[in-house]
């Protein structure tokens, strides 16, 4: 790129783009230079990510989403370990604060004993929250400081893991996995299989039962599926379109950006929290659903 | 925003922190806030424990001084009792005492006036006898008028 303009096209694109890391196969073009053999590299553009398909990894999303896993991990062993000392104070309060919201959350909605549950709400409240407070960072700010550290003002770095479908996909489709996992282990593959197949239509008759089947299949294939889905892409959804606004509000003058970067930072703490909340209690939900033996 | 590898890494991740979680965090957590809450529990039964036991002392302290001042009540009128009587034997021995010395006083004054008549007597005698003698310008033999002065030393 001979000319360094940034466009408002440019900007937002630049923005959206994570940093990916792949492997581009031998005799690609890149500006200008034909790759020899297969190389592993950071692509510098869109064209480049396209072509390193599913084996590459978004590196600055697994980051920091490993990164706030590991805060989140670290400060809350930090509090478990010296937790019986005394009267609690200040984050250690706040840690309380949120293992008892969550344990009572777990305890209205599921019904059934597994030692799994309340720790994976925990995890997934505090980790999804954490990531979605990223997207309160100013956002420039990281990517800047990425680009002046790594010397390349092309550097791609997207800081809020959650705006990314790889990382929402990636925990719901665990999720979905332990679904699987548990509707099978409780109710057994023939009760997973009559629950997928003999609801919502039901009969005494037996062959008018077999033909219901294939509808039944359908319909309760299709809520499954929708889980993960769902679960996925209402918490991308709620972040990227978060995310696109505060960009779109970064193009404005730098005086005018804070009259509606201010209400839309202060309003966006709520759908941050409020996310984390809902995908936590979705699990749970879900878990439940998985660990019920009678429909 | 295309679905690649980082799926699988966000899983592995996600397992990771859910093991962590499960294995480190939640079972500590949970344990040394039961704990805590029955500490507690416990402080605060021992803290009314405390406060009831302090309204029985508080009551059995008053009755005590209750006791006391009755007692103190009761020794104060047996001391007046006592003192009073001490007062009225005082005053009955210093009675009988001072009856005792009058007697004893108006005994020895009668002796002393006894004595004094006496004394009178003879001395009234003598003057007698020295009377007469003038008159009678001899020596009156005393043991022969013995008779006649005692008893005029009698009548007198």
């Amino acid at each position: 790129m001979a000319v360094d303009t940034i466009t408002s096209k440019s900007y937002i694109t630049h923005h959206l783009q994570n940093l990916v890391y792949g492997k581009l196969p031998a005799g690609f073009d890149r500006d200008g230079q034909i790759l020899e053999e297969a190389t592993w590299t950071f692509a510098h553009s869109p064209e480049e990510v396209l072509e390193m398909g599913f084996w590459s990894f978004n590196v600055d999303s697994l980051g920091w989403s490993f990164f706030l896993g590991a805060i989140f991990s670290y400060f809350f062993y930090r509090v478990a370990r010296n937790v019986s000392k005394g009267a609690p104070s200040g984050f250690s309060n706040l840690v309380e604060m949120i293992v008892e919201f969550v344990d009572n959350s777990v305890k209205d909605i599921f019904h059934s004993e597994n030692k799994l549950i309340a720790p994976m709400a925990l995890t997934v409240f505090v980790w999804v929250f954490l990531m979605n407070t990223m997207d309160l960072v100013p956002v420039d700010w990281l990517p800047v400081l990425a680009q002046k550290l790594a010397g390349d003002p092309h550097f791609y770095f997207k800081v809020v893991p959650t705006t990314d479908p790889n990382i929402t996909f990636g925990l719901s489709l665990t999720v979905f996995a332990m679904i699987l996992y548990y509707s099978i282990k409780m109710k057994g593959v023939g009760g997973f299989l009559s629950e997928l197949t003999l609801h919502p239509f039901s009969s005494k008759n037996t062959v008018v039962q077999i033909l219901f089947i294939p509808a039944n299949f359908l319909l309760e294939f299709v809520g499954l599926i929708a889980k993960p889905v769902s679960l996925a892409l209402r918490l991308f959804g709620n972040l990227y379109a978060g995310e696109m606004i505060f960009i779109l509000i970064a193009l404005l003058p730098f005086w005018i950006q804070w009259t509606l970067h201010l209400p839309w930072a202060i309003f966006h703490i709520l759908i941050v929290l409020l996310q984390a909340f809902i995908f936590m209690i979705l699990v749970i939900v879900y878990m439940d659903m998985a660990h019920q033996k009678d429909h | 925003m295309n679905i690649n590898a980082t799926l699988i890494g966000q899983s592995i991740a996600f397992i990771m922190f859910i093991w962590f979680t499960m294995k480190f965090v939640w079972p500590l957590l949970l344990k040394g806030m039961e704990e805590r809450q029955a500490r507690i529990a416990d402080g605060l039964a021992a803290a009314e424990q405390g406060q009831k036991d302090f309204a029985d002392a508080q009551e059995k302290s008053t009755i005590e001084i209750n006791k006391g001042k009755e007692q103190a009540a009761t020794i104060i009128s047996q001391a007046q009792k006592r003192g009073d009587e001490i007062v009225e034997e005082a005053r009955d021995l210093a009675k009988k005492e001072s009856e005792r010395i009058k007697e004893s006083a108006v005994s020895e004054i009668e002796q002393e006036k006894e004595k004094a008549r006496q004394d009178l007597r003879n001395q009234v005698a003598t003057l007698a006898i020295t009377g007469a003698e003038q008159i009678l310008m001899r020596e009156v033999d005393q043991n022969a008028h013995n008779e006649v002065l005692t008893k005029i030393s009698k009548e007198l």
